[in-house]
């Protein structure tokens, strides 16, 4: 069977459809702000055979764009060898396990096949964050764990739900590890409830189009998906393009981990290969697989967003050289750093290695930190315990058309932070300052983004302070030119004494007491480009909004400026000529 | 006492959009309408006001009153032709409008920019803070108020914003800094930010907030020049201006709330509709107008719009006021098609805009577009071309053979019947999506089709979505106008509780519900306008504890018991995700009244001037068309609309042409005219596989 283009064009804009309503579906009904809020969840369908991605909602998070057909994948392969219960009609499975096919144990995944004339057609699947899997830390982010059962509960694939009813035993046994049980079940319900509606939703397609007709459109958008990538990969010169991007430490042992990457177009195909990357670490700033391969695809699909999410556009990308390294961790190693901060440092090497060979498509380093920082305690005011979450943004790194966004989401995310003012009322903290981190994105032709600045005060009773962040040693990379932006700062002032982590921007359960303040500044952007090339007028207006210092414009832009902060024309040439 | 006008006078509704001034001129005496129809002045709107009333033939002194829907607002804050406005905010804040919440604009492609509203160096802080419960932490330092006056007055600002941390809990030190500043501001242009929404998260209130203050003295600068050019007409009425819900509030003040009026526009239409809907006995729509770069989406229920106070007008540019929730999407007529480098077809995002816009305009347009295709396809006329700058047929088919015919290999009429197909898919996507998210199945709705490209598409879409009827309005080109014209006096309140139903205390809903319903009818009164009715619609959002998202749930009466708010609850839960949830409380978040003034109806037959139309379709008929449908081309009958007998019954194929639209009816479609002069499709089943 031949389909013409305009059927399949219909098809693939019908299967898009299902994914971004089981998207909606699942957010609107979710329980855990996580996922109803910051959209920390992802809907797809997946191939019966082989459980490749067909389809992927677009407002999934980009962290599971290549995820979930791993674990599709690894649970086909566990049925097939008899590992796992085979499924009948009405059954949803539920699993979390990092080591088949996940990230970390807050992304837990549902999957139930989808049944046509009582055969798998194809598996629908989705991911969402819940807000806590037990473990050691509330949420999950221990950032001194060192063996996975210390991060919590590990589900491997089991039958939530059978012939449509959910197994009230299992449940319980979940319930019993995990804290703030009692509202899971919206989200367990409304992640079931997506899928199902997924399931209606290609019954109309099925129906409209025809089984067959569907099926062999889905294989030619997968050849054609991969076509597609290939074109755009071939603007890659051939050759070799390498980077590496370094995470500050593991948050256990105080060594910097480094993240090595060889970019070879081969063909029509590009390989990225991981050799010579860290061994495993200790702490839990250990990537999984399927969360490494993940972090490449999205970081290719930031570069190219015009290939649809699909199993065809990764096919040219070839992935090696992670057996025995930090990016490809076994049981039992601690990965809940993975998602939030490994998978960007994934991101910013791929960024590195080829921003050099397609300048007018790849910036400079964004700020690559989620920027996590957990307050734990207790509130006496209020007779209860508290876990607060403050996430951030950081600058992004300048790039061909512009200067970098000030405090942009992270790479691998796509939330909003919660308001000052939110915060403020639902914990016992008091917020001095939430400003740009002046100085902060890095100089360039472009500059970089500015980062995030803000402190912010215990007003009563006890708590801990935890920090899982990231480029607190090394700022986000320039590129061509451009400067590294800023670092991640982060001080803890008790009373008068200011404390600076020994791992920087990691540390676990600092005590605090009321009055006491956490002052964080995020990274800046990575600049692009020559800062001595910037507009000097540009530079200007960036020290008259008060970005930079005003001997900054001669130290980094060699731009000197008059009195009145208009640029000195005559010996801003001068200046930057003997640079 | 206060003087109310008699309402037996003539009434005007204009409207200015985009491309046009619209103007429907009523008089209730006679029942005569006039409408006119004139390009808008963009740098002073009101030339186009004028010209409008002088070409329906306006007596300016015989007029009564005039409601007026304009865009210079909304025009301001996209173009960032913003009046100089400073901020006064609490010391450590003053770049939460730069910051935003931090985000990108889209998901993917790490490039993107924002600029604030208020540059960095108009934005000042000075000593104050409250907390969350409302409590004084640090008193406001007054000399730093006047300190900032003078640099933001020094500084060339003519209006200012006074943002403080947590104001809406307690205002005091808003409220004193305004009064400091209006000793100190040489003008009137003073947003207190908790006066226009006193809720929390400062990024939404603050924006809200300088938008308000950035806008008010353009707004209040256009009113001046309009009633001044209406004045030196003769004109001695009254002006209403339309709000963005879809209420209207008198030229005089309307500037004190200016944000209020940015969405103005597309709520005028959605008001049309909805009055439409009503008096053709469909009163649940989903509304589709179709314009040249975007469409916009709304849905109306019982009759009544859906309102939202959480729109964002573009990219980090949340406006939270109560508004007509209009949804866009991202395809309009000049939506360009492209084959892709995997070979398939795409439409849109890219849009030729309305300059050049699409190849058939003429004005150098090269890239082949939705409008484009309809023309190719016999769905437009092409004698009618040859006004639009001489563009042929010819020069147009070679573009679609050599974009989009020979990479997809077809034909040329196959490639444009594939650019049809594809944008009616992809905004038929948009429009589940849009009613998905406001929680509504489209198969229960009517389609409400208006603007000047929606006709064209609206009997596919329903078809492809599933929906059974389409309501073409009898002047879908002047929709906005009509709107202002039957739109209501109305004021919406929200009011804050959020807490467990079983924790509400006894009467509390109803006494919220009475003074709110008491303040707007008091604000009613207050009109020099009479209202020939009042009636108060009710509901509360709700949402289940440990819940962020909200869902809206009408009340028929103002007194329901916790446990009949937790039934209507779990119903409205239940029909919305098909999820029960029986053992978890519903929270309370929001107690809403609208309350509405009824002003007295519009006939809408007479918008089809009656002397005009003929006895029979027959005799309506213009002729006949080569139209390329469902893959065969066949010869329709070409109708137009003002013969149209009221009572006409059309079965598809077939074209309805109008001086501003064309209606194209399928295989089995079947139109029929009501009492109103709507055309009312009842759409075949059965989609092209």
């Amino acid at each position: 069977m031949t389909l013409d283009p305009i059927t399949l064009s219909v098809i693939q804009a019908g299967l898009q459809q299902v994914c971004d309503e089981m998207d909606l579906a699942f957010s609107r009904a979710a329980f855990s702000p996580v996922i109803a809020e910051a959209n920390d969840r992802s809907d797809g369908i997946y191939d019966a055979a082989d459980g490749a991605l067909i389809a992927q909602g677009a407002g999934g998070l980009p962290v599971f764009v290549g995820t979930m057909q791993y674990s599709t994948r690894t649970l086909l392969s566990m049925i097939e060898n008899g590992d796992v219960a085979a499924p009948c009609q009405g059954d949803i499975y539920i699993v979390n396990d990092p080591y088949l096919g996940g990230t970390h144990l807050m992304d837990v995944r549902f999957a139930r096949p989808y049944w046509r004339n009582g055969e798998i057609f194809c598996w629908l699947s989705n991911t969402g964050h819940w807000p806590d899997t037990g473990g050691a830390v509330p949420g999950g982010f221990s950032a001194s764990a060192t063996a996975v059962e210390q991060e919590g509960l590990r589900l491997p694939p089991v039958r939530l739900f059978k012939g449509g009813e959910m197994d009230p035993e299992i449940y319980a046994i979940i319930c019993s590890n995990i804290r703030v049980a009692d509202q899971r079940i919206g989200d367990v319900r409304a992640q079931a409830a997506a899928l199902d509606l997924g399931a209606d939703r290609l019954d109309l397609l099925l129906d409209r189009y025809g089984d067959d007709t569907v099926r062999h459109a889905i294989t030619e958008l997968r050849r054609r998906a991969a076509e597609q990538m290939r074109s755009f990969v071939a603007r890659v010169p051939e050759g070799r393009h390498e980077s590496v991007a370094w995470i500050d430490s593991d948050g256990v042992v105080d060594e910097p981990l480094a993240v090595r990457l060889a970019i070879t177009r081969d063909g029509p195909d590009l390989h990225f290969d991981f050799t010579g990357s860290s061994a495993p670490c200790r702490g839990p700033m250990n990537s999984v697989r399927a969360t490494t391969l993940s972090s490449v695809y999205l970081a290719m699909r930031h570069i190219f967003p015009e290939v649809p999410i699909s199993a065809g556009a990764f096919e040219p990308l070839v992935v090696s050289g992670l057996e025995g390294t930090f990016l490809d961790a076994q049981y039992p190693r601690p990965v809940s750093g993975c998602a939030a901060e490994v998978s960007q440092r994934i991101a910013e090497a791929v960024f590195a290695a080829l921003v050099p060979v397609l300048p007018d498509r790849v910036t400079a380093a964004p700020a690559g930190t989620s920027g996590n920082f957990a307050l734990g305690g207790h509130d006496p005011a209020r007779g209860r315990d508290f876990v607060m979450y403050q996430l951030s943004g950081g600058g992004y790194g300048g790039h061909a058309e512009g200067d970098g966004l000030a405090n942009g989401c992270s790479t691998i995310g796509i939330s909003k932070a919660p308001p000052v003012e939110i915060m403020e009322q639902a914990f016992p903290v008091l917020y001095h300052r939430y400003a740009l981190h002046e100085g902060s994105g890095g100089a360039g032709r472009y500059r970089g983004g500015f980062g995030l600045d803000y402190e912010v005060e215990l007003r009563r009773g006890n708590a801990t302070a935890s920090f899982v962040m990231d480029h607190g040693r090394f700022g986000p990379q320039g590129a061509l030119g451009g400067h590294d932006g800023a670092p991640n700062q982060v001080t803890v002032w008790h009373g008068d004494t200011p404390f600076t982590p020994p791992h920087l921007s990691k540390a676990q359960d600092i005590p605090l007491a009321p009055g006491d303040r956490v002052h964080v500044r995020t990274p800046g952007g990575g600049g692009y480009g020559d800062p001595l090339t910037r507009d000097p007028k540009a530079v200007a207006n960036d020290v008259r909004l008060g970005r930079y210092e005003r001997d900054a414009a001669r130290r980094l832009f060699g731009v000197v400026l008059l009195p009145d902060g208009e640029v000195d024309e005559e010996a801003t040439r001068l200046a930057r000529a003997h640079a | 006492m206060r003087m109310t006008r008699p309402d037996h006078g003539q009434m005007a509704g204009i409207d200015v959009g985009g491309t046009f001034t619209d103007l429907v001129q009523l008089d209730p005496a006679t029942g005569e309408v006039k409408l006119a129809k004139v390009p808008s002045t963009l740098d002073n709107q009101a030339f186009g006001v004028m010209g409008a009333l002088e070409a329906a033939g306006s007596d300016l002194g015989a007029l009564d009153l005039i409601v007026h829907g304009t865009t210079t607002t909304t025009n301001a804050v996209l173009e960032r032709k913003l009046s100089r406005t400073g901020l006064i905010t609490t010391a450590g804040f003053r770049d939460v409008l730069e910051l935003g919440r931090r985000t990108r604009p889209q998901a993917y492609g790490m490039t993107g920019q924002f600029t604030p509203i208020i540059p960095r160096d108009l934005r000042l802080e000075v000593a104050e803070r409250m907390d969350a419960d409302g409590n004084v932490l640090v008193p406001l330092d007054e000399d730093g108020i006047a300190r900032a006056a003078k640099v933001l007055v020094d500084a060339g600002c003519v209006s200012v914003v006074v943002h403080f941390l947590h104001a809406y809990a307690n205002p005091a030190h808003e409220r004193r800094a305004g009064e400091i500043l209006r000793g100190l501001w040489p003008n009137d242009h003073i947003t207190l930010g908790h006066a226009i929404l006193s809720e929390a998260r400062e990024f939404e209130r603050g924006v809200t907030a300088a938008v308000n203050a950035s806008v008010q003295p353009i707004l209040a600068r256009y009113i001046s020049r309009l009633t001044g050019e209406l004045e030196r007409g003769g004109y001695r009425g009254d002006v209403l201006v339309m709000n963005g819900n879809g209420g209207m509030v008198s030229a005089q003040t309307v500037a004190d709330e200016a944000a209020k009026t940015v969405m103005s526009g597309p709520a005028s239409g959605v008001m049309a509709a909805a009055f439409t809907g009503r008096a053709a006995g469909l009163p649940d729509l989903i509304t589709y107008d179709m314009g040249g770069t975007s469409t916009d989406v709304a849905m109306v229920r019982n009759a009544e719009p859906a309102v939202s106070n959480e729109i964002e007008i573009e990219y980090a540019m949340p406006i939270h006021v109560p508004m007509v929730d209009v949804r866009t999407v991202g395809a309009g007529g000049g939506s360009i098609a492209r084959v892709t480098e995997a070979g398939l077809l795409q439409v849109g995002p890219e849009s030729a805009g309305a300059d050049p816009g699409p190849i058939c305009y003429g004005r150098g347009g090269r890239d082949p577009t939705i409008s484009d295709a309809n023309l190719l396809l016999g769905r437009l006329d092409p004698e009618k071309l040859a006004v639009r700058g001489g563009v042929s047929l010819a020069e147009i088919e070679t573009v679609f053979d050599e974009r989009l015919a020979r990479p997809l290999g077809v034909s040329v009429t196959d490639a444009a019947e594939a650019v049809i197909r594809m944008a009616n898919t992809t905004m038929a996507g948009a429009i589940r999506m849009v009613s998905l998210s406001l929680g509504a199945d489209p198969r229960d709705f009517a389609l409400f089709a208006f603007g000047g490209a929606g006709p064209l598409h609206a009997v596919a879409l329903a078809r492809e979505l599933g929906i059974p009827r389409v309501l073409i309005p009898a002047r879908p080109g002047v929709t906005n106008a009509i709107g202002c014209a039957v739109a209501d006096l109305r004021h919406d309140f929200v009011t804050t509780v959020n807490r467990p139903i079983d924790m509400l205390d006894p009467g509390e809903l109803d006494d919220i519900f009475d003074a709110q319903t008491v303040q707007g009818e008091r604000m009613i009164a207050r009109e020099r306008i009479a209202a020939t009715g009042i009636r108060h619609v009710h509901s509360v959002d709700m949402q289940f504890v440990g819940q962020t998202h909200l869902l809206r749930v009408e009340l028929d009466h103002p007194n329901p018991s916790p446990a009949e708010l937790q039934s209507l609850f779990e119903t409205a839960y239940f029909r919305r995700f098909r999820v029960r949830l029986d053992r978890i409380r519903a929270n309370l978040v929001n107690v809403n009244t609208s309350v509405i003034g009824s002003r007295p109806p519009l006939d809408l037959a007479r918008l089809i001037d009656p002397a005009g139309r003929k006895a029979t379709i027959d005799a309506a008929r213009t002729g006949t068309r080569d139209l390329r449908i469902d893959g065969t081309t066949r010869e329709v009958a070409v109708y137009w609309r003002d013969h149209l007998p009221l009572d006409a019954m059309i079965e598809g194929p077939a074209i309805v042409e109008q001086m501003d639209t064309t209606l194209l009816l399928g295989v089995d479609d079947v139109a029929r005219g009501d009492a109103q002069g709507n055309l009312v499709i009842t759409v075949a089943e059965g989609m092209a596989p």
